[in-house]
């Protein structure tokens, strides 16, 4: 406990996830140490290149499937339109919360001075571009160069 | 607990918040802000009046919220104050932290 006593400085949040509450929670994890003084930067791997994708981030789904907490038989989340369903439902309690859209989260995220990385090696295994992305990333990185980013005392890093 | 700012003793919490909007004023604010090493400009006294309204009407603050205020942007409301914006704003207007997330 001897640098800065312990407290954190700055916050590496991985997403290699796009079903909506991952997302969520990576996001409220970001901007949650910003608001706090705390540094941070995303780092959006496999599937959570998704989240940044910009003709796929105003669509993503809570998963039905595979997901206990759910309280739903399997079956019956593999349903058409369960996900659907499940999504906007959700969406609305998010809402109320006064949750904004991904799209709007990440405009807050970059006006918070959060920094979004894509990627390399899962952008090329998509055939992604930079220009399919969301405008405002601040670019495509190896694993090398996302843990440079990283460098200095009190910087903590998250996968989800 | 007391603590003497700005030449007026006032209640406050743990955390140094004013715990009675009452005892606030321009002075103790000014002194607040110090502490905090924010200089205040007019448009940082525009926003200290919004949250302190907003609070008064028992309406939740958080950073979207700032940021749909119509006084400044997400963006400008970190650079008014770039360590911890809405903690710090709060505590310089006099009013509770804000219980929020996002």
């Amino acid at each position: 406990m001897s640098e800065y006593n312990g407290e954190i400085r700055k916050m590496m949040i991985i997403l290699s996830k796009a079903s909506i509450e991952n997302v969520y929670a990576a996001f409220v994890l970001a901007n949650g140490a910003r608001m706090e003084g705390i540094e941070a930067e995303m780092f959006f791997t496999f599937f959570g290149l998704e989240a940044v994708h910009n003709k796929k981030l105003d669509h993503l789904h809570v998963a039905t499937v595979g997901n206990p907490a759910m309280h739903m038989p399997t079956m019956l989340g593999g349903l058409p339109g369960m996900e659907a369903l499940a999504t906007s439902m959700m969406k609305k309690e998010m809402e109320k919360l006064d949750m904004p859209e991904v799209r709007e989260f990440l405009e807050i995220l970059k006006a918070s001075g959060v920094k979004l990385w894509a990627c390399k090696l899962a952008m090329e295994m998509f055939h992604y571009e930079k220009a399919d992305m969301f405008p405002e990333l601040d670019g495509v990185l190896t694993v090398g160069d996302f843990y440079k980013q990283a460098t200095g005392i009190g910087a903590h890093m998250l996968f989800i | 607990m007391e603590k003497l700012i700005a030449g007026k003793t006032v209640q406050v919490n743990e955390e140094g918040y004013l715990t009675n909007f009452n005892e606030w004023n321009k002075e103790i604010g000014e002194a607040l802000a110090l502490e905090a090493q924010v200089a205040l400009t007019p448009k940082h006294w525009e926003l200290i009046n919004y949250i302190q309204t907003e609070v008064k009407n028992e309406s939740p603050l958080s950073i979207r919220k700032i940021g749909k205020s119509g006084v400044v942007d997400i963006k400008d409301f970190y650079a008014l104050f770039p360590n911890a914006p809405l903690k710090t704003a709060t505590k310089i207007a006099g009013v509770p932290k804000p219980a929020s997330c996002i």
